[in-house]
């Protein structure tokens, strides 16, 4: 199958997706961001790998973190970083997405950094680079629509080896709204692809897909019997519009199902550590006093977070 | 086609050659750090030869490289450990062989960006010319020539001893 992601030699020249990454890729990510984690506990944190390189940060909807995490990844890189808000520029003008791109080529962009409300955004774009036989510039998708947040799903899995070394032994819970999320999307065909042996999705009947077992995924509407065992446990952001909708009765009653408790989570195997990509929301999905506990690893996840996004960004443009 | 001993000589008798050539300079308190993978087994056989007090320091020169953008990240990234500080210290870089000079110009910007040492000096077990830079080891135990697509690397044994390996690149 062509998989737009890697060059002619089966190297990642794009970060698109988790989705048919070779394990051994997401293996040689989780290794350099081991690396470059000791770059950034310097005084000096910088290496001099992208100097002279030009990353643009395209955020058409909104970010704080992960646009902040990805600057300061590749300003510890020596690259030159742009960030463009595209909601107050062109594209409120009426220019195309591939008219952006085509006008930042121009500009001699090396590395685009591309957050979307439309699922393949980032593809589109890798596409028309590649038939512009543009292969020295690169794409990272930070998020697209309800399809992928690689980088995310990456930083999950750097976070899980950290504090649980292994994966082939683990019991991995995802919970809450997994129908919209694109981060469960990328978290579980990592898990899967480094060889976790348990992917469990925990959340009520309207916020799960539907054929998530075809995915190697165990389904659980009662989160007390799918918290069980488990060594590790990612929550979910709880999107407020999704209450809007019918899919909700209300955040309280969202809260006391599948809210993150001290109780359900004593459920848990007593060493699981509890995940959560941010933003929180306290009282929502997550209890503060699980937050705030020490089972949490959520502030880690943003450290680790930079150290992925360098070691993508690095990978990507060597190749 | 230079002829080199047959067979290779003993790279342990050689770190034991190569302390001798330093001990001389241990008033200094010197600091060694190992370049990744060959230096830094010699780094360490020579922290136990010559009774250092300081964990020796090691050192992956892949990011700061210059041929990335040829070549791109070096697949398997180590993490440098400095566990001392290099603010006025002498340090001794440490490798198993030098030859263009650029791993050596490589790993001084790595340690110029934790601080600024008093000195640093190069010790190698061997010196294959061939340099690309103006840069020479202060301790040396073996010249040697080489053809240029001939690799010489040191490896470990199943023992643990250090040995050397002669390939055509």
């Amino acid at each position: 199958m062509h998989n737009p992601q890697l060059n002619a030699n089966g190297e990642l020249t794009h970060l698109l997706s988790i989705e048919g990454l070779p394990r051994a890729i997401i293996t040689q990510i989780l290794d350099t961001a081991a690396s470059f984690m000791e770059v950034s506990a310097r005084d000096v944190k910088k290496v001099p790998l992208l100097r002279g390189k030009s990353v643009f940060n395209l955020f058409f909807e909104n970010s704080t973190r992960t646009r902040t995490t990805f600057e300061i990844a590749a300003k510890r890189l020596s690259a030159d970083v742009i960030n463009l808000d595209i909601n107050k520029s062109s594209a409120s003008k009426g220019e195309t997405l591939l008219d952006t791109i085509d006008n930042l080529c121009a500009m001699h962009a090396d590395l685009f950094v591309i957050r979307h409300a439309s699922s393949g955004a980032p593809y589109l774009i890798a596409e028309h680079l590649q038939r512009a036989g543009r292969d020295d510039i690169h794409v990272v998708n930070a998020g697209d629509g309800r399809h992928a947040h690689p980088t995310q799903g990456l930083l999950d899995m750097y976070t899980i080896r950290h504090y649980k070394k292994d994966f082939t032994q683990l019991r991995v819970a995802l919970v809450g709204d997994i129908l919209h999320s694109r981060v469960a999307r990328s978290d579980i065909h990592a898990l899967t692809t480094v060889g976790v042996p348990e992917v469990r999705a925990i959340g009520p009947e309207t916020l799960l897909p539907k054929h998530l077992d075809k995915l190697g995924v165990r389904v659980f509407h009662d989160m007390n019997e799918g918290l069980k065992d488990c060594d590790v446990v990612i929550m979910l952001r709880l999107q407020n519009e999704r209450m809007a909708g019918a899919l909700l009765p209300s955040a309280g009653e969202y809260f006391r199902h599948y809210g993150l408790t001290p109780q359900k989570l004593a459920l848990a195997r007593p060493d699981a550590i509890v995940m959560h990509p941010g933003p929180m929301n306290r009282g929502v999905e997550i209890h503060s006093e699980v937050a705030d506990g020490p089972q949490a690893v959520i502030l880690p996840q943003v450290t680790f977070g930079i150290a992925v996004r360098m070691a993508v960004m690095s990978i990507v443009a060597g190749n | 086609m230079p002829t080199l001993p047959h067979p290779l000589p003993d790279a342990e008798a050689q770190c034991r050659a190569l302390a001798d050539l330093i001990r001389p300079q241990l008033h200094r308190n010197p600091a060694l750090i190992g370049i990744y993978s060959g230096g830094a087994w010699v780094a360490e056989r020579l922290k136990e030869l010559l009774g250092l007090p300081d964990d020796i320091g090691l050192i992956d020169v892949s990011f700061y490289r210059d041929d990335y953008s040829e070549k791109g990240l070096h697949p398997q990234v180590k993490p440098t450990v400095i566990p001392f500080d290099v603010e006025g210290r002498h340090l001794i870089l440490v490798d198993d062989v030098l030859f263009t000079g650029r791993t050596t110009r490589a790993a001084l910007n790595e340690l110029f960006d934790y601080g600024r040492p008093a000195s640093v000096a190069m010790a190698v077990l061997a010196d294959r010319g061939g340099r690309e830079l103006p840069i020479g080891a202060a301790y040396c135990v073996w010249n040697v020539d080489l053809d240029d697509n001939q690799r010489l690397a040191l490896a470990r044994s199943g023992r643990g001893d250090l040995v050397w390996r002669l390939e055509d690149a």
